[in-house]
């Protein structure tokens, strides 16, 4: 793998926790690797499996999903459907021959700036060292974004 | 202001539910803090307790709410002056402080910070642990969050010599020739939340604070522990923290070290009689050095160990959370062990803590840190303050308030909440400060000349539907803040190529008038039907550039926000192109969700303006009389044949004044009032509908239609099985023991009273928080009126926190005798005429003869006659069979459920003046519904936007946590999914949840977030 390999990783943070964090972490001025891109929700709870197949099948090197800690969740419970959702997905992220560390579930709180930027650099380092991701041709891209293909269409 | 207003002085969380409370009721608030940021002593804690949530977390919300409440006037760094006139018409002069720095101009940036030559002066926020500059933003979550100069400090306002942050500033906010501005208000009524202050631990010598290194106060110890104070929430040693020559702490120098081992010394500056020490108990000191030790632990493996003389912890849920953090995190607790003194070892900078154990004998421990847990005292100043309020102190220094009128202050129209009438948590100020709204709220809405304060009219939204997307791009530099880093110009002109953008436009603050009339202006001129603004984040300025695109007629949902600073700018500092590639990326998918964004509407709900109040006890009357004082219609639903609830038993006095007195005076006000009707022999059978629109349904078919529900069914006293209570006549309840002494036939020469009975057991794991002061009570009515009478109570801790502290001091001064029994489950012995119980003074077992067994027999929660009702509105009940409330910090008498409200023993155990408050508040938050003809639910909520997929296979329902969604028969006759607007709030669990791409979240559409993953990975890059 070459050794200048810059992963692109897509995050989503829930609003009030997460997405908070991240925010801190600016106003700290924390440095950490720009290789990450945050989609917002509401809950980590909204996040739909297909988002996550979606972002891999299309080329992202890794996927986070950032919650509030448990019982802190501000829809009550949502951080905890985020987490049985997230244990099912890995197991089918294996089977299109994904390596599971690609996806992280995280939990970090509106003050945790120092933490959101600790889960960045240490995800960087980990898909750096899985390298890129493993779709490559066009072909297999297609072919993943057809079978995770949006519900509505 | 044409109208009458209120005055809430003090901009802590108290304060701030004072205020939100008000002016969701279209009460407008003037809300003045003396400080340049609201917030209070809460926005300075790492932690809360017993829920261990993050106190910026659930603060922040809800300043930013204050901040930006259409109805509140906020005013901070200002001081309240004079207040004249009356309950009614009240005439306040208020100084508003020079900040030498435009609010309105300033953006926060902090270029003038960063540049400001004078350093070292102690940051107060963080207890003078780091330092700040002359001029300064108080803090990162700061509300408002503008910076502020000290005159004291300044050299241009000293002597004219520097001038640097005017240079520095972009938008030429620093005025140094700024002046304190006085200014009159006419208010209706005001809420004095002024706070506490913390005890000087230096008084207490023999402690070493101040001398002693490695001593801190508890206070000083949230910041070192807080993840935003000065030490990213890294514990350090103090003796090991390195500084600049500003005073600044290196916080990654390799010479700090974190404890290997914290003590904590409860009651430093409470409960004892020395010099300069608080004869009360601060209550809140036993549970946040327990949060404050399971927090350290989370941080790492240190040895911990408190020092205590009583554990107090009888707050909902407190003794399980004390339980847990002695067993589960392995906290030492040392009960009844008073700490001599502490010294400083010289070589290794420990603190060696000298103490004597519960067998009496000296011992010594060492520690790397020690922390005090210094009590909490009246707010600085609280003398001359009460001149200017007009009102009494009590002896303490406290706002004198009665058990009867806990919230009145000797001034009528003058209304008190939070610590500064009593130490007291978060959950009871926040309970109260709803209630001194309702009562405030009183006397503004009964004023025949006052008019709500009106919604602000808006230009008519343009209709977008079936149009192409027509797109404005702001981009903004935030001073240098985005700018100097990511290359804002290429950033604007790449926008410009992207499909959709008509125009794209780079600002300097994008947050400044100039800009936000210019959106307003552009969505008119270049036909806009989307707005997208790459700046900063949208927790704080989305509602800004919402309103921007109000002013111009478009629907505030059709705007989308990229945060190129905070989550770009700020952190990726050291590589500018690849954070111009991100702050690119940022905006391409903000700009191809906005695209598909579509204008919303909150739905309007119907409100009926009527409340249910479920019990008739002291707690439901006085929510009733509250709502009723507003002229709104009130039912009381007593399934008894008269109202009164448990305090009918009482026979006592509080205040100079027989609780029965002042029951039957309530009641008659209740049968006076035309506002209330009392339903007698009343039992719910089902309570059918949401928030605003409720029917209480009876057994006897009987349906009151209202739009809140208040459940103050209150609590039972624990029957006890024990000590052969029924057969053994010397055996009684504190309740039936005080019946005789009050109707004077008590004769009983040997009284032993046992505590916990029927709490604090395995069966029982919570403190009943009311049976000590109860006993004590006793105690002292027997002493008094035969000195010669044994009085003995054997109790686990005695736990008369607050101002009941003086009850314990005068029973022992009575020569009541105090026994405290081992720390088990297990009961003393008796055997009919001796209890046999431990001495710790003596060391041993003793015999006690007794004529009088007084069991001080716990609150029984009532678990079944709450579940009836629980299932009814679908709200959940704890673990110990109370009521659950929505949160146990900031939202303590609402349900999740909207609409349905808990206050009294029925959220908990608790004293009469506690369930008077509660009672009140929960008023406050019913009132705040049912004010209104309508109430608008969120726009970002879940729908069924795809019938036609929807099988009504109910994996929605299941998951939904507001019982928002139903299955119904369609149109079709096939079950459908259904989502009540009124309940979603809008979390999107049920979306990812639902199979068949049905379900959708209006905001956070599926195609949307889609268009946002496909935009950054697989992008369509030019214009067709």
């Amino acid at each position: 793998m070459a050794d200048n390999f810059e992963p692109l990783i897509v995050t989503f943070c829930c609003n009030w926790c997460s997405y908070a964090g991240a925010d801190n972490a600016g106003v700290g001025r924390r440095q950490m690797p720009p290789n990450f891109r945050i989609i917002r929700t509401m809950c980590s709870a909204r996040i739909d499996p297909e988002f996550i197949l979606r972002a891999l099948s299309k080329g992202a090197d890794g996927v986070m999903v950032l919650g509030c800690h448990p019982a802190d969740c501000h829809y009550i419970g949502g951080n905890y459907r985020a987490r049985r959702r997230i244990a099912l997905i890995r197991l089918v992220l294996e089977q299109y021959g994904f390596d599971p560390k690609r996806l992280l579930l995280q939990w970090v709180s509106a003050s945790e700036g120092e933490k959101f930027q600790k889960t960045v650099v240490d995800f960087v380092d980990t898909i750096k060292a899985l390298g890129p991701t493993p779709i490559k041709s066009k072909k297999q891209k297609d072919m993943l974004t057809n079978a995770v293909a949006i519900k509505e269409e | 202001m044409t109208t009458k207003s209120a005055l809430v002085i003090g901009g802590g969380i108290a304060g701030i539910q004072a205020s939100l409370d008000l002016a969701d009721r279209n009460i407008h608030v003037y809300l003045v803090d003396r400080l340049p940021t609201i917030g209070g002593t809460m926005c300075m804690l790492d932690k809360t307790f017993p829920t261990n949530d993050c106190s910026a977390c659930i603060l922040s919300p809800k300043m930013a709410d204050a901040a930006g409440h259409p109805n509140i006037t906020l005013m901070t760094y200002t001081e309240v002056e004079k207040i004249e006139g009356e309950a009614g018409n009240f005439t306040v002069t208020l100084k508003k402080k020079a900040r030498y720095v435009d609010e309105e101009s300033c953006t926060a940036c902090g270029d003038c910070v960063a540049k400001c030559p004078t350093r070292g002066i102690p940051d107060q926020f963080n207890y003078g642990l780091t330092t700040r500059r002359a001029i300064y933003i108080p803090h990162a979550q700061a509300v408002p969050r503008k910076a502020l100069i000290d005159p004291t400090q300044c050299k241009m306002i000293l002597d004219g010599k520097c001038g640097v942050c005017a240079k520095t500033c972009g938008k030429n906010a620093i005025h140094y020739d700024d002046a304190d501005k006085t200014e009159t208000i006419e208010v209706g009524s005001v809420i004095a939340a002024c706070g506490f202050s913390v005890w000087d631990a230096k008084a207490a010598t023999e402690y070493g604070y101040g001398r002693i290194a490695n001593v801190v106060t508890a206070i000083e110890y949230e910041r070192l522990e807080g993840a935003a104070g000065p030490f990213d929430g890294h514990i350090p040693v103090p003796s090991t923290i390195v500084k600049d020559k500003w005073g600044v702490p290196d916080k990654h120098n390799e010479a700090t070290k974190g404890p290997k081992s914290v003590a904590w010394i409860q009651c430093c500056g409470s409960r004892s009689h020395k010099k300069k020490w608080r004869q009360y108990c601060s209550s809140v000191c036993c549970m946040y050095a327990t949060k404050q030790a399971m927090i350290t632990k989370e941080h790492g493996d240190v040895d911990e160990d408190i020092f205590f003389m009583d554990i107090r912890s009888y707050g909902k849920e407190f003794e399980a959370y004390i339980i847990r953090g002695e067993t589960e995190y392995g906290i030492h607790m040392h009960r009844g062990a008073r700490v001599s003194n502490l010294e400083e070892d010289p070589v290794t900078k420990q603190v060696i803590v000298n103490y004597t154990d519960k067998d009496n004998n000296g011992v010594s421990k060492t520690f790397d840190m020690v922390v005090l847990s210094i009590g909490l005292e009246a707010p600085e100043g609280a003398e001359e303050f009460a001149k200017v309020l007009g009102i009494e102190l009590n002896q303490y220094g406290f706002a004198k308030t009665t058990v009867f009128n806990p919230l009145e202050t000797t001034r009528p129209g003058i209304y008190v909440t939070g610590a500064f009438a009593a130490p007291k948590d978060i959950p009871t100020s926040v309970a109260e400060a709803s209630g001194a709204a309702a009562k405030a709220g009183a006397n503004i809405v009964n004023d025949p000349s006052w008019e709500p304060c009106k919604p602000k009219q808006y230009p008519a939204e343009k209709d977008v539907s079936g149009k192409e997307p027509r797109i404005g791009v702001w981009v903004c530099h935030c001073g240098i803040n985005i700018g100097s880093v990511v290359n804002v110009p290429e950033v604007a002109k790449y926008a410009e190529s992207l499909p959709h953008v008509v125009v794209s436009k780079e600002t300097k603050y994008a947050c400044a008038q100039d800009t936000l009339n210019e959106i307003s202006q552009f969505i008119t001129d270049y036909d806009l039907n989307r707005v997208v603004v790459a700046s900063c984040t949208p927790r704080t300025h989305e509602p800004l550039f919402r309103e921007a695109c109000r002013n111009g007629g478009l629907n505030m949902y059709l705007y989308n926000m990229a945060n190129i600073r905070d989550q770009c700018s700020w952190i990726h500092m050291h590589s500018p192109e690849a954070a111009t590639e991100k702050a690119k990326d940022l905006l391409r998918m903000a700009i191809a969700k906005a695209c598909l964004l579509e204008p919303l509407e909150g739905a309007e709900i119907p409100v009926t303006q009527a409340a249910a109040v479920i019990g008739g006890g002291i707690t439901g009357m006085t929510t009733a009389l509250d709502i009723a004082a507003q002229k709104i219609p009130v039912h009381i639903f007593e399934r008894e044949d008269h109202l009164g609830g448990f305090a009918t038993n009482f026979t006592h006095a509080e205040d100079g004044k027989l609780v029965s007195e002042f029951l039957a005076e309530t009641i008659k006000k209740i049968e006076n009032c035309p506002y209330i009707t009392v339903h007698l022999n009343a039992k719910v059978k089902e309570i059918p509908g949401y928030v605003g629109n409720f029917r209480v349904v009876l057994e006897d078919g009987t349906e009151t239609p209202v739009g809140a529900v208040e459940f103050a069914v209150g609590a039972a006293q624990y029957k006890p099985v024990e000590y052969n209570y029924g057969s053994d006549a010397k055996v009684k309840t504190y309740v039936e023991l005080e019946k005789e002494i009050n109707a004077g036939k008590f004769q009983g020469k040997n009284v032993v009273f046992i505590q916990c009975v029927g709490s604090r057991n395995e069966k029982v794991g919570y403190c009943s928080r009311v049976c000590c002061a109860a006993s004590i009570r006793n105690a002292i009515a027997i002493k008094k009126k035969d000195p010669t009478a044994n009085v003995t109570i054997i109790h686990k801790d005695i736990r008369t926190y607050g101002f009941r502290e003086d009850m314990y001091y005068e029973a022992s001064s009575l020569g009541v005798r105090f026994l405290r029994r081992c720390n088990d489950n297990e009961l003393p012995a008796y055997d009919g005429n001796f209890v046999e119980a431990y001495d710790t003074t003596l060391g041993e077992k003793v015999k006690i003869p007794v004529d009088t067994l007084a069991l001080a027999v716990g609150i029984a929660p009532m678990r079944e006659e709450k579940e009836k009702l629980a299932v009814m509105v679908k709200v959940p009940i704890s673990k110990d069979g109370f009521y659950f409330e929505a949160h146990q910090k900031l939202r303590p008498v609402d349900f999740a459920t909207e609409g349905v409200f808990v206050a009294g023993a029925a959220h908990w155990p608790k004293f009469m003046d506690e369930c008077i408050a509660q009672g009140s508040g929960a008023a406050s938050r019913m009132l705040t519904i049912i004010t209104k003809d309508h109430l608008v639910s969120e726009g970002i909520t879940a729908s069924v936007s795809n019938p036609n997929n929807c099988n009504g296979c109910g994996t929605c329902v299941g998951c939904c946590e507001y019982n928002a969604i139903s299955i119904v028969i369609g149109p079709d006759g096939n079950p459908v999914s259904s989502v009540n607007a009124g309940l979603c709030k809008g979390c999107g669990c049920c979306v990812a949840a639902c199979p068949s791409g049905a379900m959708e979240q209006r905001g956070f559409r599926n195609a949307q977030i889609i268009a946002e993953i496909d935009a950054l990975l697989d992008p369509v890059m030019e214009k067709e």
